[in-house]
């Protein structure tokens, strides 16, 4: 037990620091440090989901019947699977126009209906309050656990004015009030509170666990001790089977998996945090996985508490659902039983704060305002700011939503456990399904199919379900319970039709959603849409296909600026109204606000951001009677779409042009360079030939004047420079000759005289001409050559002139006396081949490839021999690749190089040399 | 809504997600077994969760998968 004065103290402390907190985040945010713009810190705030019926009832669920606490935790994995796709679009949806709640998305989606919108908010109401009185019922018993004499029996009835509960949804209201409505703020958005409930979110966890550390291996010598021990008692060994001794209710178990699938994102606070609060499409990435890691790791612990909570106490008669501070408070754990209250407290306060905002919102914009604006004191045409009713409204909102939460608490909370109750309102949020989700992926859905789909899905939830628990908390006569309404066995209310055979959530799930979705196909498809509803239609389901720039607008009509003006100074105050039109005067490149065209563009953007504050429905309302507009029709509708699709096309078409202008220019750029680098090269070219020219030239130049000049020259000497001059004067014609058989080869002029050639004869017949050069230098030649190799078809005469170069340039660099050159020919399937191979000095590697090119003799060498005009090796490459061979060169320095040809063994070749 | 490969990835993980937690699937764990001293039950429910939690999030965040296209339907 410990002194309600001190359980008060902490409490309000904890309330106190809440509040900090997000002071503290909304000062960051007016200073543009934003601390929620992280994506821990907004998996974290989805953590909202885990309210007391998850701190407490999940104890008391597991004590009950093992497992089944789980299907509502699996639920919202299965969804975060999908959340990346279904929950971005949401987000997408919602920022583009200005969605803030559950009611104005669905309101939107089908033509900005108030009716709708209406339908909507008040099914969440109705909804939503058992599950606020489940909170206010967990806060409150809790309180009572620590606060009376360990396992006393609840205190006898008190008068409302003593009734802790009704204090703590005061407290509640209160804070909600200044956490959401202290101000009313332009994005919709609530920083300090979404850094609140990520806090929350983190507390809850750290108590949940310290409870489950501190009973897993305080209480006992861990996980298996307590199952060991649940072993021996057949009544709580039963809750760990798979069925229980019974056979497993399947229909169930899938029922409240889907049902907390759809919860987890159709629920006011889900939506609003997930959606609403959402700072970045990015976030969500971490998210879908953070999320389900949270409620993984709250939930490791909850078997072991329940199992351990029911082996401690035995037989003593201790609610299951308090076993997370009566095991601390029966320990002595004071402290420990104080945090494990600040945990519930946590979840439930978060709940209660988001919840509680999320649905004020929903009543203001579309209950309160809509029928506000229909009175003459606030029409259109009326001025004066109204921001502050607004807020006003919000706060009452507030205020109401938890008084009905105590009064439902009252009239039926005592008589149902925490779960029941969170099921019944999961049931209710799960009828917007259909409307919602199929609003986002069919474009058939119409108004007409929502409403009907809505209003019987609800009405079927409150005959099977609702209806059912006040019967059975005593406060609705239960004869409609056991005999049908009127008497009407088939009415009766859990066995609908005589279906039987299902727990009363499943039952009613499956009539309610099922004809839910009938009504809502039957009806769409009934009837055509509407011009609002198809274009709205587009606009949702296609959000992701536009650009902002792109979409297009369906309005047509005559509008002033002054108007358009005065209703956002109405609803968003002045100098918020002049500072968006600003922005806009910017957005569309004009100098001022004076020069803004009222066009159809900035109609739709006041609307848009009027819908922020007062929600679509209202904002087209009131948007349609300041202005002056042309009724839309579903052809108006589908010529507008036209246009846009048109502009994007010619938008379209003139990206490509200028993408294809763009690629022509490049191949032209390229072209250019190419034939700016051929150009080079032929100046290189003719550079070369001149300088090898003028040497020959100038020799036999030099050698003619000194003979000229000098008649009297002896005869030997004038023999041995006329000798000279013969052999430049072949030089020269030599280097002509080369240098025009290159440029035929190279032009493709060249003659060939293909024939089937025997290289073996080629070989030989080379050789033997240069038989006498080699024997002059003293240089070996050593032919290998096989019987016979396969004729190649080639021109034998170039061939001839390949062998000879090869020769010569081995002549040329194979020492003197000492040289040897090999030659080596063989034949494979496909090719012949043969190699001339030196053992002179070889070729350094970074120069291998360079003896190929024209001109070039190898460098710095000192076996340079004049006489070569650095082409015959091109020459000899040009040949053999003509024919579909190849030349290389391997060498390394020092021990001499060798030259390989390859000819291909072409397909004529072979048929010719068969017969 | 299933455009690029990170889509696909997640909606084949759902499915997976939908047989592994139902019938018949979730009878291969009608078994009175300890493992480790837990019972078996319950310890394959929260291993299935955690392994989707790990396959959703290789999906996710695994480099790459922030330039998919920007269309999820």
């Amino acid at each position: 037990m410990i002194p309600v004065a001190l359980v008060v103290a902490v409490s309000f402390a904890y309330l106190l620091l809440l509040f900090a907190v997000a002071y503290w985040a909304d000062a960051r945010s007016r200073q543009g440090r934003s601390v929620i713009g992280n994506a821990w810190v907004y998996a974290l705030s989805m953590g909202v989901y885990c309210t007391a019926w998850t701190y407490f009832g999940s104890v008391g669920r597991a004590a009950g019947s093992g497992v089944w606490f789980l299907p509502i935790y699996l639920g919202p994995m299965l969804a975060m699977i999908l959340a990346w796709m279904v929950v971005r679009k949401m987000i997408r949806i919602s920022r583009t126009y200005r969605i803030t709640s559950i009611a104005d998305f669905i309101a939107s989606r089908y033509g900005k209906s108030q009716l709708l919108a209406g339908l909507v908010t008040l099914i969440t109401v109705v909804g939503i309050i058992p599950y606020i009185a489940l909170q206010l019922k967990g806060v409150a018993s809790a309180f009572a656990v620590l606060t009376q004499p360990l396992g006393g029996v609840a205190s006898p009835a008190v008068p409302w004015w003593q009734d802790t509960t009704l204090y703590v949804a005061l407290a509640l209201a209160g804070f909600t009030i200044v956490f959401g409505a202290r101000h009313l703020d332009s994005t919709e958005r609530h920083e300090g509170m979404v850094a609140a409930i990520a806090v929350e979110s983190l507390v809850k966890l750290v108590a949940f666990l310290a409870v489950g550390v501190f009973v897993t291996w305080g209480l006992f010598q861990g996980m298996q001790d307590i199952f060991a021990q649940a072993d021996a008692e057949p009544r709580i060994r039963r809750l760990l089977l798979f069925g229980q001794g019974q056979p497993f209710p399947y229909a169930q178990w899938l029922g409240m998996t889907l049902l907390a699938m759809f919860s987890v994102i159709l629920l006011p606070r889900q939506f609003q945090v997930m959606v609403v609060e959402n700072v970045q499409e990015q976030h969500l990435r971490r998210a879908v996985w953070v999320f389900p890691t949270y409620l993984l790791l709250i939930n490791v612990f909850v078997l072991p508490i329940a199992i351990g909570g029911l082996l401690y106490f035995g037989d003593r008669p201790f609610n299951p659902e308090t076993f997370v501070l009566s095991l601390p408070l029966a320990e002595g754990q004071t402290a420990l039983a104080l945090l494990a209250f600040v945990g519930g407290l946590s979840a439930a306060t978060g709940m209660v704060i988001v919840e509680a905002i999320a649905v004020s919102t929903m009543v203001c914009n579309d209950l309160v305002m809509p029928l506000l604006l229909r009175m003459r004191r606030f029409s259109a045409s009326r001025s004066g700011n109204l921001t502050g009713l607004l807020l006003t409204i919000r706060r009452l909102a507030i205020l109401g939503i938890l008084l009905l939460g105590y009064l439902y608490f009252h009239l039926a909370g005592e008589a149902y456990a925490l779960v029941s109750i969170g099921l019944i309102s999961f049931a209710a949020v799960a009828q917007f399904a259909p409307a919602m989700l199929g609003g986002m992926y069919w474009k058939g859905g119409t108004r007409r199919g929502a409403m009907a789909g809505l209003l019987l899905g609800f009405a079927l939830w409150a005959y099977t379900l609702m209806l059912p628990s006040l019967a059975k908390s005593g406060w609705l006569a239960d004869d409609f319970l056991q005999h049908g309404l009127w008497g009407l066995a088939w009415l009766k209310p859990e066995a609908l039709l005589g279906l039987h055979g299902l727990d009363n959530l499943t039952h009613s799930l499956f009539w309610s959603l099922l004809v839910n979705l009938a009504a809502y196909v039957g009806l769409s498809l009934w009837r055509p849409p509407s011009a609002a509803e198809a274009s709205q239609a587009l606009l949702f389901v296609d959000v992701f296909h536009r650009q902002a720039g792109a979409r297009p607008v369906f309005w047509r009509g005559k509008a002033q600026v002054s108007e358009l003006r005065g209703l956002m100074t109405r609803f968003l105050g002045g100098a918020r109204a002049e500072q968006l039109l600003r922005d806009y005067a910017r957005q569309t490149g004009v100098a001022d606000v004076a020069q803004i065209v009222p066009d159809a563009r900035l109609v739709q953007f006041v609307e848009t951001q009027l819908a922020g504050a007062i929600g679509s429905a209202s904002a087209r309302v009131m948007v349609a009677s300041a202005v002056d507009e042309e009724a839309l029709d579903l052809d108006g509708v589908m010529r507008i779409l036209d246009e846009a699709s048109q502009l994007r096309a010619y938008s379209h078409a003139l990206e490509e042009k200028s993408q294809s202008l763009e690629r022509a220019t490049a191949e032209l750029r390229e072209a250019n360079e190419k034939l700016k680098s051929l150009d080079r090269l032929k100046d290189d070219f003719m550079s070369s030939v001149t300088h090898e020219l003028r040497t020959p030239l100038t020799s036999i130049r030099a050698l003619s004047e000194l003979m000229h000049d000098d008649p009297d020259m002896d005869g030997a000497q004038r023999q041995q420079f006329l000798d000279i001059i013969v052999a430049e004067a072949e030089r020269l014609s030599r280097l002509v000759n080369q240098v025009l058989d290159m440029a035929k080869i190279e032009a493709g002029q060249a003659d060939w005289h293909a024939s089937n050639v025997d290289l073996k004869q080629v070989l030989e017949q080379s050789a033997g001409s240069m038989a006498e050069t080699f024997r002059e230098r003293g240089i070996r030649l050593v032919l290998s050559l096989p019987d016979a190799v396969p004729m190649v078809w080639a021109d034998a005469d170039r061939l001839t002139q390949v062998v000879l170069n090869l020769l010569s340039n081995a002549a040329k660099y194979a020492p003197r006396d000492t040289g040897i050159v090999d030659v080596h020919l063989w034949a494979d399937a496909r090719r012949v081949s043969f190699e001339v191979k030196d053992n002179g000095p070889g070729i350094p590697p970074d120069q291998q490839a360079m003896v190929f090119e024209k001109f070039r003799q190898v460098a710095g060498d000192q076996h340079y021999r004049p006489g070569g005009t650095g082409l015959g090796l091109p020459i000899s490459r040009q040949i053999v690749e003509h024919f579909g061979g190849r030349l290389w060169l391997t060498s390394t320095p020092g021990q001499g190089a060798c030259f390989g040809v390859e000819l291909p063994l072409d397909a004529r070749g072979r048929s010719e040399e068969t017969h | 809504m299933f455009e690029g490969l990170v889509a696909q990835r997640l909606a084949a993980l759902f499915v997976a997600a939908l047989l592994l937690l139902n019938f018949p699937l979730l009878a291969l764990w009608d078994h009175d077994l300890r493992v480790w001293g837990l019972p078996l039950f319950p310890l394959a429910l929260f291993g299935i969760w955690a392994a989707l939690i790990v396959a959703v999030a290789w999906v996710v965040e695994r480099p790459g998968s922030a330039r998919e296209p920007d269309t999820p339907d």
